[in-house]
């Protein structure tokens, strides 16, 4: 309110501001009229002080600067104009301009062939995709109550990091709310539909799916907060409760027909933790009974599904950083750990990221049976094959033609390592590395160096000494196994709290009462899909894209307290037919989810009749080729195969559609596989 | 004078070094001036003149930008308490919401909260459009900024209008209610609804899974509301769900304007045995709900429903005809805007159910009526409420004996507003012949059902003269028939004699308090929160509008004021929250509902819980803290901290029982209904 007095008041003081600059011009032009104004410097004095008082607000120095305030409010306003007139011009262009043909949307398409809505459908998002909205928080946040902290515009990162930061954070202990502070996950299909103005993640899809008919009342959006682990969003939210009675509403007032669910990312994991809940007796499960699946849901169509984790989560955990962070830091080295800015930006979003307990749902599970140990791995499997492959997808833009002349490297790489420090160590046989026992880190003289002038990062790299970091060095080379010991040593608060909730490993026998518990819920390895023999599971995802699969490491030079002792070397190139590059190794997959993560389960792992689908579930795998847009005004294009690009995918729009409509596995086309994940699933040699 | 004589002094001096720099600067951005000119004082002179007046504007523009920009910064770097200190220093230290203050009492969680948005508060957003609508997919077309109504008028009305044969969607068209909190928190940015009695809730522990919002498509009938969209089915799983998932503690459902009526309608849905209710047996209610907390409940219906629906108008719009006339009825524009609004509105169902309840019986006659009592105090208070609320009471008295005859709600002229009914000479419309369509198509494409009616039509409605509620309904039935047919299979108006009857088992008697009993939930209570003290429209003064032709033949007559009676711009105004006459908010739980009646037949308990509308004291309070209005009343902090207290689990008593100010109790005796 006050502010739109003092604007009132400019607002009277503008014109008068111009009558002056006016009267500047016409004198330059009436010359004529110097004399007469001369004459008039010799007015009464008495006249001058009364001109001084009124003139107070306009002082002669002002008055010489005319100029150039003047000309710069000048050049603004023609900006403003032109701005403005510009925006009127693109509003009134009608939304399809008659030279750009845009390609007819899959929903207008088969609407016409006749689909309509028919099985209700619940979208769950992945991690980081999903709103927050914040409840209750501390004096800092003032006025941001149910305001989003996380997707939508972000602003907040900028007024307020540090406030932003701590009310990201979980409990250190719990992996619940900190005391004073509840932030929520936003509800509806607002939840995840954009994740910041302008970037879909299920806007597309939703929008193809109202063209057959879709509503709110057929249409859901299981959001949920994905910071926690799974079962604490039960305990916390109450969210797979919420779930439950959402889908049972949905089958009862659709006239009993059952769901189509459609889960993305780490959603895919949380709804196979859903399905054991759902049908476990309470209060550990939601007590729905054996047959609950086999009743409510028709099939599971998952988008770049996680299923064996992905490799990514291990350096975040590690290091906080990816692929993408590396890159930065190569090309603006020191921009990230500047201290003159005292920003120490990953050293926060370490500290923040290692709260949350759901970044350790997607680890590499299943160990070396899956991901391949010191020598071996399924995705080096046949040699020129893989080369070709390989070749391909460190390169995307040499053509396959290019590739098919089929290089032959002499040593394959060693995905298996999934860390290694030092570029040798990621090649040499492992006959000639040097192996400490992993469990001697654990063992190891963890004594606490809390150096107090470390301001107020605390990261759990504090607690520990050099010479622990020295050790972890030296230990060279980390498989999907080890790297579990490691990160539980680098990180054990982190690890123990999440550990409860998580398992990552191999179930012998999957009839051992200890299965029955929560943790292992999520870990397709140690659970049994319900019996639902008519369900259908899909696997669909992207292929084509360099994916982040095992990483270069190092010591970072500086030794002081603060930063983050590892870093991955982007110093690290392969030569050029390899598949290293800037410290990472990378494989086919959909940038973040590699194949062998995505398929596994489809291809091998629930194909046919196994010990971990016991009743048969139909199994599905759709790829997905990378194509990057054509053109710029394509935007993200229409048949990217990237992790979160997909969702606007034609092909996969059209195939969730004609699931929704009723159509079966088969009928949509079967398998539609271009990766090599059929041989790799075969080189695992996994009991089934 | 002299002060422009200074400044030209002070010009003067410069031109020397000025000018050419200036004149240089033009020539690089127009490129129309060779700049080796020779001459060129007297050229730059003349550019000069041109110059400035392109230019004065852009700077003008930037100027104002840049103050714009400026004043935006320092808004953002105030922070956000700012407003509060202010409001402080002037008025003296602001009480804490009452949110912070129960907290501090140490009242948390307990029972889970249902809101119930009422009509035209809740936000609409497209799912399915035509051609004009591209790119508002999702978008809101009601609610928010209203972006669209300017943008393209014509669009909008048609994608918010009905299909006028069955109350549903027009074909290729879908319009959804928008689902969770957002849906009613905010009706335009920064015009609250739900907010602040969110926030509130949110201090002492609510969050989303223990509050939620009954979003339903307000424009269409109750029970279609159900078949289109399964609505009613979706709030019945959501109180399930909440009740299971907060520790078997029951709901506590909070309907405000509409939605209480509605949650009327929903409360006798549940129960009733499926395919028309949801079969949730007998003691659904019993089981799920602890308390229902009506705000500004119109249970008995609104007389500004008969206005909207007769002639589109009501006060406010009224009152703009009367300061700007013509301009709503413009020809040059092409507007027709009171046209379209009421060929939007009559689509729309729901309107129906609000119009009076009861007929005469409640609403009375052509001679009599609840509010006008006979103790001279009472209407002394009434008088009080219809001039600026805030006027001593004590003065006045008796000196006007005058009779208000509330009864009549519309009448044509003031005179017979005010005549015995024995003077009035009235005839009979309901045989009268509707001539033939007058409508030529020179009316363009506006399409309302008066054009069906023709002239002999329109005079024959005037010719009756005064409608009571029972008459305005047949009037209705007349002026709208397509409308009332639609409508009447929806709703129903009148009181039952025998609520055994098993005809009342149809939908259309479930949400009219006075034809349907409550459920059988002993346990249960009913609050009936409500504002008095502002005018409220009770009744109309109408009149033929002059040109009859394209136009809606009736308007309210704007010129019908009387310093003595309540009678102000062509209506009467009573006692209320400004669109909830008390008698229709109160009577049900001050009489109709009190202790074991037909209607009740459980004994549910019954709360009064009036608020005396206060003004806000200053323009920073934006809408006040102690509003009685209809929607602002949820800012009222005293009705705030009653519904924290009951939703933490305080019951009607620990609250304090009735808290009356208004004349209910006195206006429900003179009501002779049997109980």
């Amino acid at each position: 309110m006050a502010s739109i007095l003092r604007f009132r008041k400019l607002c009277y003081a503008v014109p008068l501001k111009l009558q002056s600059f006016e009267f500047s011009k016409v004198d330059q032009k009436q010359k004529v009229d110097k004399k007469e104004e001369d004459a008039n410097v010799f007015l009464p004095a008495q006249d001058l002080l009364e001109v001084d008082d009124q003139k107070k607000k306009y002082p002669k120095q002002q008055q010489r600067k005319w100029r150039c305030i003047d000309s710069c409010c000048w050049a603004i306003g023609y900006l403003c104009t032109t701005w403005w007139l510009l925006f009127f011009l693109y509003h009134c262009f009608p939304a399809t301009m008659p030279g750009f043909q845009v390609p007819e949307s899959p929903g207008v398409r088969l609407k016409r062939d006749g689909l309509t809505a028919l099985h209700p459908v619940v979208l769950v998002p992945g991690i980081v995709t999903g709103g927050l909205e914040l409840w209750e928080g501390r004096p800092c946040s003032e006025g941001l109550f149910r305001k989003r902290l996380w997707g939508g515009s972000f602003t907040e990162i900028f007024k307020r990091p540090l406030c932003w930061l701590e009310h990201l954070s979980l409990h250190h202990e719990t992996g619940l709310d900190p005391p004073g502070i509840r932030v929520r996950a936003v509800p509806g299909l607002v939840a995840a539909d954009y994740f910041a103005p302008g970037y879909f993640v299920w806007a597309v899809l939703i929008e193809n799916l109202a063209k057959i008919g879709y509503e709110g009342k057929n249409l859901y959006m299981a959001s949920y907060d994905w910071r926690l682990s799974f079962q604490n969003t039960e305990i916390r939210d109450q969210a797979l409760s919420r779930l439950k009675s959402k889908i049972e509403l949905l089958c009862v007032t659709n006239g009993y027909k059952k769901v189509v669910v459609v889960p993305h990312s780490m959603g895919v994991i949380y709804f196979l933790h859903f399905l054991k809940w759902v049908e476990t007796p309470p209060p550990m499960g939601g007590g729905g009974g054996p047959g609950w699946c086999a009743k409510h849901i028709k099939s599971v169509v998952n988008i770049g599904p996680a299923f064996l984790g992905v490799p990514k989560a291990v350096s975040s955990i590690f290091s906080a950083e990816g692929k993408d962070v590396a890159y930065l830091r190569a090309m603006a080295p020191g921009l990230l750990d500047s201290e003159i800015l005292g920003l120490q930006t990953l050293e926060h979003v370490l500290r923040v990221s290692r709260t949350w307990d759901s970044v350790v749902s997607l680890l590499p599970k299943g160990g070396e049976t899956i991901w391949g140990d010191l020598d071996w791995s399924p995705e080096e499997g046949h040699a020129c094959q893989l080369v070709k492959k390989g070749n391909f997808q460190c390169s995307p833009n040499d053509n396959y033609t290019d590739a098919m002349r089929g290089f032959q490297i002499k040593e394959t790489e060693k995905y298996g390592r999934i860390i290694s420090f030092g570029k040798e160590e990621s090649q040499l046989p492992s006959s000639q590395i040097p192996i400490l026992n992993s469990k001697e880190l654990l063992h190891g003289s963890a004594t606490e160096t809390v150096n107090s002038s470390c301001r107020g990062v605390w990261t759990e790299y504090d607690e520990m000494d050099r010479e622990s970091f020295r050790k972890i060095a030296e230990n060279k080379v980390y498989t999907s196994k080890t790297i579990l010991d490691l990160l539980r040593f680098v990180a054990p608060k982190t690890m123990q709290r999440a550990e409860t909730h998580f398992s990552h490993g191999i179930a012998d026998n999957l009839d051992d009462p200890k299965y029955e518990h929560y943790k292992y819920w999520s870990n397709p390895l140690e659970t049994k899909l319900p019996d639902a023999a008519d369900m259908e599971i899909y696997c669909l995802y992207g292929v084509g894209i360099p994916t982040e699969r095992s990483y270069v490491y190092k010591l970072s030079p500086n030794d002081k307290c603060k930063s983050i002792p590892f870093r991955i070397d982007t110093s690290a190139d392969g030569d050029q037919n390899s598949c290293l590059k800037g410290g990472v190794y990378f494989v086919d997959g959909d940038e973040s989810v590699p194949v062998l993560s995505a398929g596994f389960m489809c291809a091998k792992g629930w194909r046919g009749r196994t010990r971990f689908n016991p009743s048969g579930t139909a199994t599905y795998i759709r790829e997905y080729q990378h194509k990057p847009p054509a053109s710029l005004l394509e935007g993200r294009g229409l048949e990217s195969g990237a992790h979160v690009d997909i969702m606007g995918n034609v092909a996969l729009i059209e195939d969730v559609l004609r699931v929704a409509a009723g159509a079966s596995g088969s009928e949509i086309g079967g398998d539609r596989i271009y990766s090599d994940i059929l041989r790799m699933s075969e080189r695992i040699n996994l009991r089934l | 004078m002299s002060l422009i004589r200074r400044r030209k002094q002070n010009e003067t001096s410069r031109p020397t070094r000025s000018d050419p720099s200036s004149i240089d600067k033009e020539d690089d951005n127009k490129k129309k001036i060779p700049a080796k000119d020779q001459n060129a004082e007297e050229i730059a002179l003349k550019k000069l003149r041109k110059w400035s007046c392109i230019d004065s504007c852009c700077w003008l523009i930037g100027s104002i930008c840049v103050t714009w920009w400026f004043l935006l910064f320092l808004y953002n770097a105030i922070p956000a308490s700012f407003n509060q200190y202010v409001t402080e220093a002037i008025t003296g230290p602001v009480p804490d919401p009452p949110g912070v203050k129960l907290k501090k009492e140490g009242l948390t969680v307990k029972h889970p909260v249902v809101f119930v948005p009422g009509i035209v508060t809740g936000g609409l957003e497209l799912w399915e459009g035509h051609q004009c609508a591209e790119g508002l997919f999702r978008k809101r077309l009601w609610g928010g900024t209203f972006g669209e109504v300017y943008k393209r008028p014509l669009c909008w009305v048609e994608h918010m209008s009905l299909d006028n044969e069955t109350g549903l969607d027009p074909s290729g068209i879908r319009v959804r209610p928008v689902s969770g909190l957002v849906a009613a928190d905010y009706f335009a940015p920064g015009y609250f609804v739900w907010a602040v009695l969110i926030a509130n809730l949110a201090r002492i522990g609510y969050e989303e899974k223990t509050m939620s919002m009954a979003a339903y498509d307000w424009r269409i009938s109750f029970q279609n509301t159900e078949v289109r969209d399964q609505t009613l089915s979706r709030i019945k799983s959501n109180i399930e769900l909440m009740v299971a998932t907060n520790g078997g503690n029951k709901a506590v459902i909070i309907p405000h304007s509409m939605g209480v009526l509605y949650f009327l309608h929903f409360m006798k849905w549940v129960e009733a045995p499926a395919p028309m209710g949801g079969g949730g047996g007998p003691d659904w209610c019993a089981k799920h709900i602890k308390t229902v907390m009506n705000i500004g409940g119109p249970f008995l219906g609104v007389p500004k429903a008969v206005g909207g629906l007769f002639s589109a108008e009501a006060k406010d719009i009224a009152v703009i005809r009367a300061t700007a006339p013509g301009f709503l009825d413009n020809d040059i524009f092409r507007l027709q805007t009171l046209q379209h609004v009421m060929r939007m509105t009559r689509t729309w169902d729901s309107t129906m159910s609000m119009l009076p309840k009861g007929g005469d019986t409640i609403w009375g006659g052509l001679d009599w009526s609840p509010e006008e009592g006979y103790t001279p105090s009472k209407r002394k208070q009434r008088n009080n409420d219809t001039q600026i609320a805030n006027e001593d009471e004590s003065e006045v008295v008796a000196s006007q004996r005058k009779h208000v005859n509330f009864g009549r709600i519309i009448s044509f002229g003031k005179d017979i507003a005010e005549a015995p009914s024995s003077q009035i000479d009235m005839i009979d419309f309901r045989g009268a012949v509707k001539g033939n369509s007058v409508a030529n198509n020179t009316c363009r494409d506006v399409w309302t059902e008066y054009h069906e009616m023709g002239y002999e039509g329109i005079k024959a409605v005037a010719e009756y003269k005064a409608y009571t509620a029972e008459s305005i309904l047949d009037l209705l039935h007349f002026v709208a028939p397509k409308l009332m047919a639609r409508g009447s299979a929806h709703f129903s108006y009148g009181i039952a004699d025998n609520l055994d009857d098993p005809k009342y088992r149809h939908y259309k008697y479930w949400s009219n308090p006075l034809e349907t009993t409550l459920p059988n939930a002993p346990d249960m209570e009913i609050f009936s929160m409500y504002g008095v003290g502002i005018p409220t429209e009770r009744a109309y003064v109408y009149k033929l509008t002059p040109s009859a032709d394209c136009y809606i033949p009736f308007q309210i007559d704007t010129s019908a004021d009387d310093d003595d009676t309540p009678l102000k711009d062509g209506v009467y105004a009573v006692d209320g929250d400004e669109t909830v006459p008390v008698l229709s908010a109160g009577f049900m739980c001050a009489k109709g509902w009190r202790g074991k009646t037909r209607f009740n037949p459980s004994g549910i308990r019954t709360y009064l819980r009036e608020y005396e509308h206060s003004p806000p004291a200053n323009l920073l309070e934006g809408r006040g803290t102690q509003s009685g209005a209809h929607v602002d009343i949820m800012g009222n902090f005293q009705l705030i901290e009653d519904i924290i207290r009951v939703a933490a689990g305080a019951r009607g008593e620990d609250l304090g029982g009735d808290q009356v100010h208004s004349d209910i109790f006195k206006m429900s005796e003179k009501i002779n209904l049997q109980l």
